[in-house]
Parts: C-alpha cells; sequence; structure tokens
C-alpha cells in the first residue's frame, strides 16, 4: 500500500497535475488565439503586469484595504500553502532522492507555523463563508469541500511531524491527500493558480490599456 | 413589476438552438476562464451600488451572474421562459453594466461583459424591455433613435442659427460640411428636447473656431440596441455613424456629453461592426476631452467673475470615467469654471453609477421607483458634498440626479458641461453683434 501511494501513484498524481495544468493553459492558448482577439488587440505590458502584481501584494489593491483581515488570512493561507510542500526539509529530502534536485530548506520550526497558519486559515475562510450573508449565498458544498481537500495534507502533515497517532497510517493518509489534491487542482476552481494571471492580464488590457484605468 | 409583463413573449416557448448558438459563439477562453474561477469569494459585493443600496445578498455581482447567464451556461442552455424572465427583472433592473465590480474582484472577471450575453439571450426569445425594441425599430427604420427624418435636425439647426443671431454673431452649425476635423454626434435627446445644448456647443465651437459639422444622417451617437440585446441593431447604429464620418472625410468623430454613445462607439463599436483589431475606423473623441484642450489651451476662455461660487460637484458618468479613461481632465475643467469644487467619495474610476445607466434612464417614468431605490447611494454622495451645483456630462446621469435632486431634497441644480461653461464663457469682440441702442 505504502510503495503504492508513494510511488507509482505519486507520478501519476504529479503528472496529473503537470500534464492538467498544461492541458488548461493549451486549450486555453489555442481557443483566445481564434474567439478572443480582444485579448491580444489591446495588450499592453504595463499594464499587464501592473494589474497582475499589485494583486499579489498584500493590500495591493483598494478592493483588499476595503477588507484588510480577510485578505491577510488569504495571504497568509495561500503563502503557507504553497511554501510549505515545496520547502519542507523532509520534502526536499525526497525531491532529492528521487529527482537529485533540492530547492532551500526551510527550518522545521517555521514549517511548522506556517502550517498551523494555514490550518487556522482555512478554516476561518470556511467560517466566514458560513457567516457573511453575501458569501454565504454564494457558497456551495463544493467550495467547503475545495478548503478542506486543500487543508487535509496540511492536517496529516501536522500529525505525522508530531508523531500523534498511528504515525504510519497517518503517514499514508498525508500521501493519499496530498495526492488527492495534486490531481484535483487543474479539474476546479482551483486551477486559478495559473487563470489567475491570465484574467487578470486582460482585465489589465482593457481597462489600463484600452482606457488607463487602474484595476486594482 | 407588472408593467414589465407585456414584454414577455407571448408564446412562452424558448427557441433552445438560438441560445445554444448565442452561448457557444460566447464561449471562449475568457469565458470559459471566468465562468471557472469565481472563487465565491464576495468581495464583488461591496462595489456594487444596487448591493450598497439594498443590501440583499442576491444583488451581488457574482450572484446576479450566476443566476443568469451562469445557469444558462450550466444548462447548455435549455432554460424556458419562466426562467428568462427572472433574468430579465435582474439583467435590466439590478445591473447598469457599469464595470465597477471588475476593479474589486481579484481575479479581474468582468461581469459586465457576461452581462451583457446574458440580455443578448434573453432578448433573442423576445424577453427585453419595450422601450428599448421601440427605440431599436426607430433605429432599424431611420438611423436615429426618436424615428426623426433628416430634414428635422438641419430645420432645428436652422433655426437655433436664426435665435442665437442677436446675441452672438456668426455661430453657424454647418450640416454635412466634407473633411472636417471633428463630425460632432449628438444625443437624439438633444434635438427633440434639450435643442439648447445643441446650440451651447455651437457657440463653442463658433468661439474656437472649430472645423466641425452636423451630419444629416449618421448624427447619433447613442446606441440603445447595444443595451436592449439586440446585437445587429447595435452594429448598424455604430456603423451609420462611422461610415458618415468616413464617407463626409471627417478626421475624428466628436461625441457630445453622452456616456454609453462613446462606450459604443469607441470601445464596443468596433467589434460590433466587426472591426478585428477593435479600434474605430476614425478616432472617436469624447466632449470633454476637446473642451479641456480648449480651455488649457486658451482656445476658449471663462470671465473668473462668472465662476460659481456655490459648491460645485462631478458626477464621472461610468461610460466616461471608469469605462473611457476621463476623470482626470474633467476635474480639471471644474478648476476652470468652479470656486469650490467638491469630489465625492469615491470618485474618478472608482464612482458609483447614477443608477440610470444600463438602458434604463431612457426607457422612461414607469421604472423611477426602481431607480430612486438604486440611486439612494449617489444621492448620499452628493448630499455629502454639500455641493449646489452637480455637473455631469451624460445625458442619463443628468436625468437621474435631477430625479434623485427631487425625491431626496438635495437642493441641487444639474447642468451639462457646456450649459455651465455657457454662463461664463467670455464672448471676444468679434462676436459680438453691433450694439443697436444708440
Ligand atoms: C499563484 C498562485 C495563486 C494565486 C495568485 C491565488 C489567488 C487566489 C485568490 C485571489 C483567491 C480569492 C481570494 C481569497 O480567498 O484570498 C483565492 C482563493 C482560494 N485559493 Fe488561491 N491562489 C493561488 C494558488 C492556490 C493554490 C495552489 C491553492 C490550493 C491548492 C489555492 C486554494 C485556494 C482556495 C481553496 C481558495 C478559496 C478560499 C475560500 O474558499 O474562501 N490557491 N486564491
Ligand atoms: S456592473 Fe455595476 S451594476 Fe453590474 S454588478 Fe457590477 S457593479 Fe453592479
Ligand atoms: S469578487 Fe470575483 S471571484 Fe470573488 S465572488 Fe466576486 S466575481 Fe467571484
Amino acid at each position: 500500500m505504502y510503495e503504492f501511494f508513494s510511488g507509482p501513484m505519486l507520478w501519476i498524481a504529479f503528472s496529473f497535475f503537470l500534464f492538467g495544468l498544461a492541458a488548461n493553459i493549451i486549450s486555453t492558448f489555442t481557443l483566445s488565439r481564434s474567439k478572443d482577439r480582444i485579448f491580444y488587440n489591446h495588450a499592453n505590458a504595463v499594464w499587464g503586469i501592473k494589474s497582475v502584481l499589485i494583486w499579489l501584494l498584500p493590500l495591493g489593491s483598494v478592493s483588499m484595504r476595503r477588507q484588510p483581515f480577510f485578505t491577510l488570512i488569504g495571504f497568509m493561507f495561500h503563502i503557507s500553502l504553497i511554501t510549505v510542500p515545496l520547502f519542507l526539509n523532509a520534502h526536499n529530502i525526497l525531491w532529492d532522492e528521487n529527482f537529485g534536485i533540492s530547492l532551500w530548506s526551510i527550518p522545521d520550526s517555521i514549517s511548522d507555523i506556517l502550517t498551523i497558519a494555514c490550518i487556522l486559515s482555512g478554516i476561518f475562510l470556511m467560517l466566514r463563508r458560513a457567516v457573511k450573508r453575501e458569501v454565504r449565498i454564494l457558497t456551495e458544498k463544493r467550495d467547503y469541500a475545495l478548503i478542506i481537500i486543500t487543508l487535509l495534507p496540511f492536517i496529516t502533515g501536522f500529525l505525522a511531524y508530531r508523531q500523534w497517532g498511528d504515525y504510519e497510517t497517518i503517514l499514508l493518509l498525508h500521501i493519499v491527500t496530498a495526492e488527492i489534491l495534486l490531481i484535483i487542482i487543474p479539474f476546479t476552481k482551483l486551477s486559478h493558480m495559473i487563470f489567475f494571471f491570465f484574467t487578470r492580464l486582460f482585465i489589465g488590457f482593457e481597462m489600463g490599456g484600452r482606457r488607463g484605468t487602474k484595476t486594482w | 413589476m407588472k408593467e414589465n409583463e407585456k414584454t414577455i413573449n407571448a408564446s412562452g416557448k424558448t427557441d433552445i438552438e438560438r441560445i445554444r448558438h448565442i452561448l457557444s459563439e460566447n464561449n471562449g477562453s475568457l469565458m470559459r476562464t471566468w465562468l471557472s474561477i469565481c472563487s465565491r469569494c464576495g468581495l464583488c459585493a461591496e462595489s456594487c451600488f444596487y448591493y450598497l443600496a439594498e443590501k440583499d445578498p442576491k444583488l451581488s455581482p457574482a450572484y446576479k451572474l450566476k443566476a443568469t447567464l451562469g445557469e444558462m451556461y450550466r444548462q447548455k442552455g435549455n432554460v424556458d421562459h419562466e426562467f428568462l424572465k427572472h433574468c430579465y427583472e435582474i439583467l435590466w433592473f439590478k445591473c447598469t453594466m457599469c464595470k465597477r465590480c471588475s476593479l474589486f474582484c481579484p481575479f479581474g472577471i468582468d461581469i459586465a461583459a457576461m452581462m451583457a450575453v446574458a440580455r443578448n439571450v434573453c432578448c433573442s426569445q423576445g424577453v427585453t424591455p419595450n422601450e428599448l425594441l421601440e427605440f431599436t425599430e426607430n433605429c432599424r427604420k431611420s438611423g436615429n433613435h426618436m424615428g426623426l427624418p433628416p430634414e428635422e435636425i438641419v430645420d432645428v439647426c436652422q433655426w437655433l442659427e436664426e435665435e442665437i443671431e442677436d446675441e452672438i454673431k456668426g455661430v453657424t452649425i454647418p450640416i454635412d460640411k466634407p473633411d472636417v476635423k471633428y463630425m460632432y454626434t449628438i444625443n437624439p435627446r438633444e434635438v427633440v428636447f434639450y435643442p439648447n445644448d445643441i446650440l451651447d456647443a455651437a457657440v463653442i465651437f463658433s468661439i474656437a473656431e472649430e472645423s466641425w459639422t452636423i451630419p444629416s444622417f449618421g448624427w447619433d451617437c447613442t446606441n440603445l440596441p447595444m443595451f436592449a440585446g439586440e446585437r445587429d441593431a447595435a452594429a448598424q447604429a455604430v456603423k451609420n455613424v462611422y461610415n458618415q464620418a468616413i464617407k463626409i472625410g471627417a478626421e475624428k468623430i466628436l461625441i457630445t456629453e453622452c456616456g454609453h454613445a462613446y462606450r459604443s462607439l469607441a470601445f464596443e463599436g468596433p467589434y460590433m461592426a466587426g472591426y478585428p483589431e477593435g479600434k474605430p475606423p476614425v478616432e472617436v473623441v469624447h466632449y470633454v476631452e476637446l473642451i479641456h484642450e480648449y480651455l488649457v489651451n486658451g482656445i476658449i476662455s471663462v470671465d473668473p467673475a462668472k465662476k460659481f461660487k456655490e459648491p460645485v460637484t462631478y458626477q464621472d458618468p461610468c461610460n466616461v470615467g471608469r469605462n473611457g479613461g476621463f476623470w482626470k481632465e474633467p476635474r480639471k475643467i471644474m478648476e476652470y469654471i468652479a470656486h469650490d469644487f467638491r469630489d465625492m467619495i469615491p470618485s474618478g474610476e472608482y464612482n458609483h453609477c447614477c443608477g440610470g445607466g444600463g438602458g434604463i434612464m431612457p426607457m422612461g417614468p414607469n421604472y423611477k421607483p426602481g431607480r430612486m431605490e438604486a440611486g439612494k447611494i449617489k444621492a448620499r454622495q452628493i448630499k455629502e458634498t454639500g455641493a449646489k451645483i452637480v455637473i455631469s456630462p451624460c445625458h442619463n446621469c443628468y436625468d437621474q440626479i435631477s430625479d434623485l435632486g427631487e425625491k431626496y431634497n438635495l437642493g441641487i441644480e444639474v447642468l451639462s458641461i457646456k450649459e455651465a461653461l455657457r454662463k461664463m464663457l467670455v464672448i471676444p469682440e468679434k462676436f459680438k453683434p453691433v450694439s443697436l441702442s444708440p
């Protein structure tokens, strides 16, 4: 069991993730060439880049400044979400063993804090969905499901690191939930990790490039 | 809303093939991405004045979109009349397509563009406001929204020239003059209800010694078929203007103080009329640009003694400000005409729609209660400035804010830029008629 999920299945999951995202990019690009000339007609590097980058800065946009608490939580969620899997020491050892490459590692104590931050902010995002009327009305079950699926690898990783519960089982769960997450990203709204750049570029071109209007 | 019932197609059946066709035509990479990545974060809610006015979560942009176009795509076009009637209430009465939400969405989702597609779908099934359809019919028959014959505009202009003779010398309104710099296009309401607007513009152009003309056809810059969701008629409306400008060899198309006309001719028109590069065949200039240029370069000037002493504020029409790119120029103009200018909060590109956009204002008094409700936010903004004069270069803002002033006792006077300028314009000697008195 463990061998399968930490071996071939991991490859399968990574393939889904990478090829899925690549397929997203390619099909979007092809379709845009035939149907969305408007995207290319008004392309403007400065406005496009600003439209993306300013929204990547915490509190960079008017919209974020209007809801600073939510924004900071959102950033905390995303920063830990992206940092921990890539830079965790234990992962880096695995990267090295399997692919012969490794990234920098961050100290375990920091990973630990980030993991907790991720879980807490994820819980906050769910509470917010349940409490705020204008968010609740938009929310579907799968919105909660996606946050939970995103959190599971972190929760199990957190438990495994502390060796709480049955280590073998927890580790297996950690791997399986991470694989599930990787597989679904390209097929759900989580694909925003790449489409974010596409739609932000467009609105930057359309409002800024064409009219000189800021979109942040 | 009883009065809306009459607009609903009586057969009750929907042509699903047709709906599917429209949906698939518009199903490009942007549409797909927008529909799939909305994270349902709700950040857009507080950007929309409809939501702010009633605090009803159903009025948040993302919800309105999900309940209309989102559902149409989810059902693959397989929707019935009941559903389209429900969409109708949202699309025409709960969204003016002002695009403010796009500045507040982390993904920059263009809700307004998607709402336009949904209007197009409804319209294809006969579900669209009758009032807008009447305007569309007029456009089809006569090339202008009021169904005026070409003689009418010529007559009005001649009459106006005579009117002004005694006051200012040498004011002419050239009709169909070839090879001018500006082909001046107007809102048909000016011809019928506000002829003085044409005159005010003529006085300013005459004093500026501008090379300009009003064409006897293609003079109507407005585009209500665009708001009705009638793509063909909307395309025809912009083509009328483009083609006329090409025909008479005008260097630029100048648009009167109207918001949606600028959006239509400068931004959406090229796509509707089939210019693949997305650029109009003749440069399109908005009135505020030209007046700004005149004042800054001293081509016309203002008598400082006659500048407004009362507090003045400026309403950014969505389609001139955020969707047109002009909010700095009008503020510069305000420096010339007002001693005490007070900006609304928010303003410029972030300004709220007045509540009269998206075609609802020209639909007439039947819809006034809804407009007044949605305009609460604007009324509050104006009140907070303490302004006694509100200036706006858009006929819809003008009428809506006049209504708001009455409804909420704002004690304001609403003026267009032309009207304001005419009160204080310096008339050079050579334009002064020889005095008859001894
Ligand atoms: C560069 C990459 C990414 C960018 C720019 C990005 C951006 C965003 C933005 C702007 C939002 C909406 C506002 C918010 O909730 O903060 C959002 C929400 C969300 N993102 Fe990301 N994201 C990225 C990567 C990811 C990844 C890799 C995941 C998960 C594996 C993810 C999971 C989520 C979730 C679950 C939400 C919804 C939160 C909620 O339900 O309230 N994001 N993201
Ligand atoms: S376009 Fe304007 S009116 Fe429509 S949902 Fe967005 S903010 Fe509201
Ligand atoms: S702000 Fe954008 S992503 Fe968030 S709910 Fe509104 S449309 Fe969707």
